[in-house]
């Protein structure tokens, strides 16, 4: 009796101890994503909840953290060693600087042909640099102008506007009628986000950041687009608070009602959409944004985000194996609500059109103007030139144009 | 004799040794990497990257930016209003909290509160309040009647400075608070009583029997704080990121930035080197003035 009682025990602990070692032989991936735009925490989570269960033996560990400490965290996890992470989330403005230093694997010879031209070339853009591919991309997206419908309706216009002046044009009356008393809002702290805002208004400009590989944001339409921006604010017409909104705020103050007009990426357009999120939702309409008389008919920026593999990854295989099932067309068309695919075909699947009509319009429109920023190893520190001075003509501290000169001087001191 | 003494300070030496060996791994060996970094043109790299010395390249880079100097500046003003004002602060709190009254204990224990709330969790606080839209501080100004409109606080360059101060004040104050009232609790009641019976007025009180009851422990801690404040970085990191158009963005976001948004290493070494001398150089000073008053300055 005695004996069997030992017997069921060591059984059953050695059946523990078997479980304990295959948990052990797991693979678990690290994965960084960002919590600001595009794909919610949720949906990340919901993804890659599918995606453990097609695979059993790996698991995947996410981190979040907000855009702005993404390139940061990156860049820091490389001193941790195979212990950092496996799979990151990147910006299309980081490829040049990632793939100089290293940081990321060239899985060039994992992409297909196929694939290659299954998926839009502006999004190759997002991961390509000297011809090498750094990682898939993954969310393809741009700023759009969104409007308030019923807010046009009543100061007497039946159609958005067209181009830039014609929507300071109706902002102008839309204020003067009292409708709202600031019609536009803008992610315009000093941020990378302020920065899409201006490319997207510098493209519509037919501006250039270098000429010749000098600075020439101070000239031409790069300055135009500055100019644009803080006549905007003198004239009561976009919130003055912007100049301290990310995009969360600016979904905020338009789905409260608080604007007519928001510049904003493909996320927002569902969830001001939806009553649960917003006081607004019915109304909403997109638009890609504007252009400018003779120069362009619209504008858009190419704010494409990849998933990349980490050149400390040891799991490399794992992590591609992560990257093709969260960039797949059918994950990319079931999550298609706050972010659009990579892939052609899916912008006539009815899954994805379904609901979203106006979306995938304007997306179809956006995605073929959207213009990309300074693709340069030093981005980082162009981009903080360029917030730092833009914020100074914002804030009315120096007029657009010296602003902007100095912005080119001290760009010329970049190493 | 001369053996005796000899021998007793071969024994000093020997006791110190462990705490030297652990100081020079973990104070001077990464101090000296820092210092020889300053002088080369590290970079953060996956890759293997030859590091070449390039001399005093990276200080007169540091030292030539204008914006260097600026932040040099504005750290120096966050430095000197937000020390100041909280050991005017801490030393009007620790005076009232010395006087007995019913409830102090309970008193004494909430004001501690604020100096434990952790550094991020203080600047996200006030970012809230200092919110443009729904920020109680704009709620509270306009119901009392002393603005009339909302406006914003941390995005206007000539204010974001001095809220961010305001938010450090209000977390910082309480330590000096508790070290100037452990410092009034040492000095004896006769004192007061001899000073009231000769008719001293409440200032000249102050003058010479408090000031001269706290100066030292005040200093310590003044000393601690200012060091502690030159450095800041965290408080503007979460509440402003430097903005708005870099109004405070102070002497460690360009160490920071220069390391991890720029991965120069070596020129971030020189930005710190340069933060950690002008640190050094205010404890010169401050450890001077202890000096003179230990000899008899009041």
């Amino acid at each position: 009796m005695k004996l069997r009682t030992f017997l069921t025990a060591l059984a059953a602990t050695t059946l523990f101890l078997a479980m304990a070692v295959t948990a052990h032989a797991e693979t678990t991936l690290n994965a960084l994503f960002m919590s600001q735009a595009a794909y919610s925490e949720a949906d990340v989570k919901a993804m890659t909840a599918d995606f453990e269960a097609a695979n059993p033996g790996l698991k995947v560990n996410l981190e979040f953290v907000p855009y702005e400490a993404l390139h940061d965290k990156i860049i820091a996890a490389k001193g941790a060693g195979d212990r950092g992470y496996d799979v990151v989330l990147f910006d299309v403005v980081w490829p040049a600087e990632f793939a100089k230093r290293g940081f990321l694997v060239d899985v060039t010879d994992r992409i297909s042909k196929e694939v290659e031209q299954q998926v839009f070339d502006g999004a190759w853009t997002t991961v390509s640099c000297n011809g090498q591919r750094y990682g898939m991309p993954w969310i393809l997206d741009t700023k759009y102008m969104f409007y308030n419908k019923d807010m046009l309706r009543k100061a007497g216009f039946s159609n958005p506007p067209k181009t830039w002046k014609e929507l300071a044009e109706q902002a102008t009356a839309i204020k003067a009628k009292g409708i709202v008393e600031y019609p536009i809002v803008w992610s315009w702290s000093q941020s990378e986000a302020m920065i899409c805002d201006y490319t997207t208004l510098v493209a519509a400009y037919g501006g250039k950041f270098f000429e010749n590989g000098k600075p020439a944001f101070n000239k031409g339409g790069a300055l135009d687009a500055v100019t644009y921006m803080a006549a905007s604010l003198k004239d009561g017409l976009t919130n003055p608070s912007s100049r301290e909104y990310l995009e969360e705020d600016v979904r905020r103050v338009f789905s409260n009602g608080e604007a007519a007009f928001a510049m904003n990426w493909t996320y927002m357009y569902n969830l001001a959409n939806d009553p649960k999120e917003s006081r607004v939702a019915g109304n909403v309409d997109v638009m890609p944004c504007p252009g400018v008389d003779g120069i362009s008919t619209a504008s858009g920026v190419n704010g494409s985000m990849g998933l990349g593999i980490t050149s400390n990854s040891v799991h490399q295989d794992e992590a591609w194996k992560f990257i093709t099932f969260l960039t797949s067309q059918p994950v990319q068309n079931r999550y298609a609500r706050l972010s659009l695919p990579i892939w052609k075909s899916s912008y006539s699947d009815p899954e994805v059109v379904k609901g979203q009509e106006a979306l995938v319009k304007a997306a179809s429109q956006g995605i073929a103007v959207m213009t990309p920023r300074p693709l340069v190893p030093s981005y980082t520190e162009l981009s903080n030139i360029l917030q730092r001075y833009i914020h100074e003509a914002l804030l009315g501290e120096a007029t657009p144009a010296d602003a902007m000169d100095k912005a080119a001087k001290r760009a010329a001191r970049l190493r | 004799m001369i053996m005796e003494s000899w021998r007793r300070k071969r024994e000093v030496w020997v006791l110190l040794a462990p705490a030297l060996a652990i100081l020079a791994v973990v104070t001077f060996t990464p101090l000296l990497r820092t210092l020889w970094l300053s002088f080369t043109n590290a970079e953060i790299t996956a890759l293997d990257q030859a590091v070449e010395w390039v001399g005093f390249e990276n200080y007169i880079w540091a030292l030539t930016d204008p914006d260097f100097r600026d932040a040099l500046w504005r750290t120096l003003y966050f430095t000197i209003m937000s020390v100041g004002l909280e050991t005017v602060f801490g030393v009007a709190v620790a005076m009232l909290l010395n006087v007995e009254f019913k409830g102090r204990a309970l008193v004494r224990t909430l004001i501690i509160l604020p100096w434990a709330v952790p550094t991020i969790v203080n600047a996200m606080m006030w970012r809230l309040i200092f919110h443009p839209d729904y920020g109680s501080f704009n709620a509270a100004l306009t119901q009392l009647g002393i603005t009339e409109s909302y406006r914003s606080w941390l995005g206007d360059p000539g204010i974001a400075m001095n809220m961010v101060i305001l938010a450090d004040v209000w977390k910082n104050y309480p330590l000096i608070a508790f070290v100037v009232l452990a410092a009034l609790q040492t000095i004896p009641r006769e004192l007061f009583d001899a000073a009231r019976v000769e008719g001293a007025g409440a200032w000249h009180q102050f003058r010479s029997i408090i000031m001269p009851g706290i100066i030292g422990p005040l200093l310590v801690i003044v000393i601690l704080r200012t060091i502690e404040a030159f450095r800041v970085f965290d408080i503007v990191y979460a509440m402003t990121r430097g903005g708005p158009a870099d109004s405070t963005k102070t002497a460690s976001f360009f160490v920071y930035q220069e390391y991890f948004a720029y991965l120069r290493s070596g020129s971030g070494a020189s930005y710190a080197v340069l933060v950690a001398v002008i640190s050094a150089l205010m404890i010169a000073v401050y450890f001077n003035m202890i000096r003179r008053q230990n000899q008899g300055g009041y």
